[in-house]
């Protein structure tokens, strides 16, 4: 129903036009109007328009600026936030003043001298001391611009003091999980060779080494019976033997794993929470960034911050947040308000829901809720698995 | 007429077919006509691409029977838009307006139809090439839209298809066939731009009329010329890095990949890193800004001389900025890149050499506008539309130079502010210009014009909707919106700007519809237009010397003699303009 309906209006608009175009055509013949000559009430009409186009224009930046000002942002929630703000109110300022001066000349004589019967327009090719003077005061704004600009730079993607909060940002389709340096404030080495059911961002420990090789041994295994034995497709036996390098591949990874250099120690008290993650009021916090499958991107709005996560890379960004959770709640009067970390660096299908609450909190609050989590040993039961492990070992 | 075209010597008259005069013509004007309407089908499908997914921007759940209708059940179950759909459509509109309509259509068209006449040559330096530059164009043109009708969808990873994403199959279904057809038919463009890029470098400088020195060119044909160069120099960056990523994709490479566990299992690949080809992209994606613009500001300098009746103000300063523009494009590609992990001082002098590019982008505007100062303006459409692109060159431009600034960029990079500040500057700027010098050579073109009243509709209803979509996007952005996604409701912090969409939406509908009022005044005035005069707009250059019907070697007899630079407007009293081929009265200076 709905194509023969479109079926009708493409046909309706089709008449329509034949028959439009026939008016044209008997109206040019009439009028005698001939389309290169612009009339001088087509000039004075177009003017005029000018004008008005530049009132609603201006007028429509008014009411979005006065309807949505106090909907932009919440004041930032970090202390480099600040400068970024002030910055960015500076050159909004600027922009805006540009925007409105030299718009406004140019609807200005768009409007005045418009071709009038009579009327001879100025010889005027060139001026030397106009272009210059153009050309300075530019540069000048620019310099102020680009020096305010790169100092504020400098200090937001400085190295991060000693002291800072380590916790590593870990990104895959389509979820974030954070972890936690644990007791001695320290991330344990991790590597995608390590990653399984278990070890979800591929923490490397004794054990996790240990199983991982089983594993890998095991699949091997299975694909090689499955190749041997069973009657399958060409695409099939080829996705199974693609799967095969790919594993043998990541054994001899593995095998070639400088276990010596890494830091395998420190993960057992590495902390991995889903869902949320809390920073005390404060502290300065480092973040790194890992991901496991495509570039995403760390945006958290309110503590003006970005940073790419990117697969084979670590990438860094340090913030001192400054208002808590709590405190924002209040100033922006919404008690269901929390802190987002959200993905903005186009991911796949489920890019749009890519989300983390963040809750920033006093540090008695912090610590409690940091105790509260399992490490990654006692999430994944490895304590208890070490002695089965070491018999696998020995035979 | 054939005997005195071979009066000349170069151009040789052929008996033609219907198949060497409108298919495999090599006659530049023929050319251009071919680029252009080719364009003018891409832009469409372009639009109505950004109309289905502004409809699920605006209304997000809501079922429109028209998107069930030209997607299918599978991408618009009970018409709405399928997720992965919505990336699939935002990645080809951008691909689509970026590459075929804005560099192919834009450049393609005039570069073809204006260099031979206004610099007063026979016909462009090799016709066989410049033959062969159409016929790629229209191959990758139709490559790219056959890519929409395959089972899992056109390539969907953003028309900058950064890897992994775009390298990886088990990433999204759009990373399969569809990015393979993608990158096959981007192949091809880059072939069919750099014949075409070459061609006109050739001709500029080697078949200038006789007095046509470069100093006598018009600013047109200074944009297009370094605009040619620049897409000589860069287009082959992205041809390599489209190839790296097809050697990745197929061949089991690891040029952008390392480290990455997907679907269950870890890949071999190791050692790549995929910010290399976010450098190799970029080395040709900003340039393409400038690829993009130049031809714009081109016709806009001549039109605006032209129907303000005076010379263009500061014709060295925009030669000399349209050169400053070109080499500091080369050397600005990092700011795309504050946010990814590069080193911060690399940052800081991107930074420095981005806001560089300020300078001769605003002393272009301060000319245009002191052009339009004590002018005798004349409102013919084309003239509109070049004053709507000086407008949005400069409403457009000064957001730049906040996301230029690293700083500020961390705040906004990939928001709503970044898809305002694009659109307004390049987007808007740059269909403004071709509009803009559609409606002032169509007469060249095909004999005829345009309807004039149809054209002030036209115009009027476009600058306004156009302000309408992408002024409120800014707002969107510095409250944090990313752009590219689906819908917002995850996230209640937008729920307080995203009611804005719904009015972008309904300009973006309106906007598309008041392009009707276009398509059918050319599509019309092609066959029934009234018949133009030999120089309508009353003009000095070269090509409204030449006869209105087409002639193979557009000049009957000798080719004219140039005296004087293009823009000679109300200098004399007797007339407001004197042609080029007018030689100057004894002691005047040529300017």
């Amino acid at each position: 129903m709905s194509n023969f309906m479109l079926f009708i209006v493409v046909v309706l608009v089709v008449v329509a036009i034949a028959q439009l175009s026939r008016v044209y055509e008997l109206g040019r013949t009439l009028k005698k109007h001939r389309e290169e000559e612009i009339s001088e009430a087509n000039n004075k009409l177009n003017a005029n328009l000018w004008i008005v186009f530049m009132f609603a224009f201006y007028g429509f930046f008014i009411y979005l600026t006065v309807a949505y000002w106090d909907k932009m942002l919440p004041e930032s929630a970090s202390l480099h936030g600040e400068t970024i703000d002030s910055l960015m109110n500076l050159n909004l300022v600027l922009v805006t003043l540009v925007f409105f001066v030299v718009n406004t000349l140019m609807f200005w004589f768009c409007f005045k001298y418009y071709k009038k019967p009579g009327q001879k327009a100025v010889f005027f090719p060139h001026d030397n001391k106009l272009e210059l003077f153009w050309t300075i005061v530019p540069t000048v704004v620019l310099a102020v611009v680009i020096i305010t600009g790169l100092v504020a730079w400098n200090d937001i993607t400085d190295e991060a003091s000693p002291e800072a909060i380590n916790i590593e940002l870990y990104s895959k389709q389509f979820d974030w999980t954070a972890r936690y340096g644990g007791e001695d404030n320290t991330l344990g080495s991790a590597s995608f060779n390590f990653i399984s059911g278990t070890n979800p961002l591929g923490l490397v420990t004794k054990e996790s080494i240990t199983l991982k090789l089983a594993e890998i041994d095991e699949q091997i295994a299975a694909n090689a019976d499955r190749l041997e034995n069973e009657v399958m497709s060409d695409e099939v036996e080829k996705a199974l033997e693609v799967s095969q390098r790919r594993l043998y591949a990541q054994r001899a990874r593995i095998n070639a794993y400088d276990v010596e250099s890494a830091n395998i120690i420190s993960g057992y008290d590495d902390k991995l929470v889903k869902a949320e993650f809390h920073i005390p009021v404060g502290k300065e916090v480092k973040f790194v960034f890992r991901s496991q499958d495509v570039i995403h991107s760390a945006y958290m709005p309110h503590f003006r911050a970005q940073m790419n996560t990117v697969p084979g890379m670590v990438t860094t960004f340090k913030f001192v947040p400054t208002i808590t959770t709590d405190s924002m709640r209040v100033i922006t009067g919404n008690e269901n308000f929390n802190y987002a970390l959200l993905c903005n660096k186009i991911c796949g299908s489920a890019h749009y829901n890519m989300k983390m609450d963040i809750i920033v909190e006093s540090e008695e609050d912090y610590n409690a809720w940091l105790n509260g989590q399992k490490t990654f040993a006692e999430a994944y039961g490895i304590a208890d698995k070490e002695e089965g492990i070491a018999e696998n070992l020995n035979n | 007429m054939a005997g005195t075209v071979h009066t000349a010597g170069h151009a040789h008259h052929h008996e033609e077919t219907f198949l060497t005069k409108w298919v495999f013509s090599q006659d530049h004007k023929m050319i251009g006509r071919q680029f252009l309407v080719t364009a003018v089908v891409m832009a469409v499908i372009a639009m109505m691409m950004s109309v289905f997914f502004r409809l699920q921007l605006g209304w997000p759940g809501e079922n429109f029977g028209i998107l069930n209708t030209f997607l299918g059940d599978k991408w618009a179950p009970d018409g709405i838009l399928d997720r992965n759909m919505y990336l699939a459509l935002v990645t080809m509109h951008g691909t689509i307006m970026v590459f075929f309509v804005l560099t192919g259509g834009l450049s393609g068209t005039f570069s073809n139809l204006l260099i031979p006449l206004q610099i007063g040559a026979r016909d462009m330096a090799s016709g066989f090439l410049n033959m062969l530059s159409y016929w790629f164009f229209f191959i990758s043109s139709v490559i790219m839209v056959v890519s929409l009708f395959i089972e899992s969808g056109p390539a969907s990873a953003g028309w900058t298809i950064y890897p992994p994403l775009s390298a990886l199959p088990q990433a999204m279904p759009g990373s399969g066939l569809g990015m393979t057809l993608w990158l096959v038919s981007m192949a091809i463009f880059i072939a069919s731009s750099l014949l075409g890029s070459l061609n006109y470098i050739v001709t500029i400088l080697n078949l200038r009329t006789k007095g046509m020195k470069m100093t006598r060119l018009p600013l047109t044909i200074w944009a297009f010329f370094i605009t040619a160069v620049l897409g000589v120099l860069s287009f082959p960056v992205l041809f390599s890095a489209a190839l790296l990523l097809i050697m990745d994709r197929s061949f089991g490479t690891a040029f952008y990949l390392s480290d990455i566990f997907i679907a269950g299992e870890a890949l071999d690949a190791t050692g790549g890193s995929p910010i290399l080809f976010q450098h190799l992209f970029w080395f040709l994606g900003h340039p393409e800004v400038y690829i993009i613009m130049l031809p714009a500001l081109g016709i806009t300098s001549e039109i605006i001389a032209t129907n303000s009746r005076k010379p263009i103000f500061g014709y060295r300063a925009m030669i000399g900025s349209i050169l400053a523009i070109g080499f500091l494009s080369f050397i600005v590609w990092g700011h795309h890149m504050f946010v990814t992990g590069m080193n911060p001082f690399l940052g800081s002098v991107f930074v420095f050499t981005t806001l560089l590019i300020a300078i001769p982008s605003a002393v272009k505007a301060f000319n245009y506008i002191t052009t339009l100062w004590k002018g005798n303006i004349v409102y013919t459409p084309a003239m509109l539309f070049s004053i709507g692109l000086v407008s949005s060159f400069i409403t457009g431009g000064v957001t730049g130079i906040i996301l230029a600034d690293s700083t500020l960029d961390i705040t906004v990079h990939d928001t709503y502010f970044v898809v305002a500040h694009f659109h307004i500057v390049m987007g808007l700027s740059a269909i403004f210009g071709m509009f803009a010098g559609v409606y002032h050579w169509f007469p060249k073109m095909f004999g005829r014009m345009l309807n004039t009243k149809l054209g002030y509709a036209h115009f009027w209803t476009t600058i306004v909707c156009a302000y309408g979509v992408f002024f409120p996007m800014h707002y969107l952005g510095l409250a944090g919106a990313p752009r590219r996604y689906y819908e917002y409701s995850e996230f209640p912090m937008f729920d307080a700007v995203v009611d804005l969409n719904v009015m972008i939406s309904i300009f973006a509908i309106i906007g598309s519809a008041a392009q009707l009022i276009f398509l059918f005044n050319f599509f019309y005035s092609i066959f029934k237009g009234q018949k133009s005069v030999q120089n309508p707009w009353k003009s000095n250059t070269l090509e409204w010397t030449t006869p209105v019907e087409h002639i193979h070697g557009n000049w009957e007899g000798e080719l004219p003699t140039v005296h004087r630079w293009p823009y000679d407007y109300s200098r004399y009293d007797e007339q407001d303009y004197m042609p080029q081929t007018v030689p100057l009265k004894e002691g005047e200076e040529d300017h």
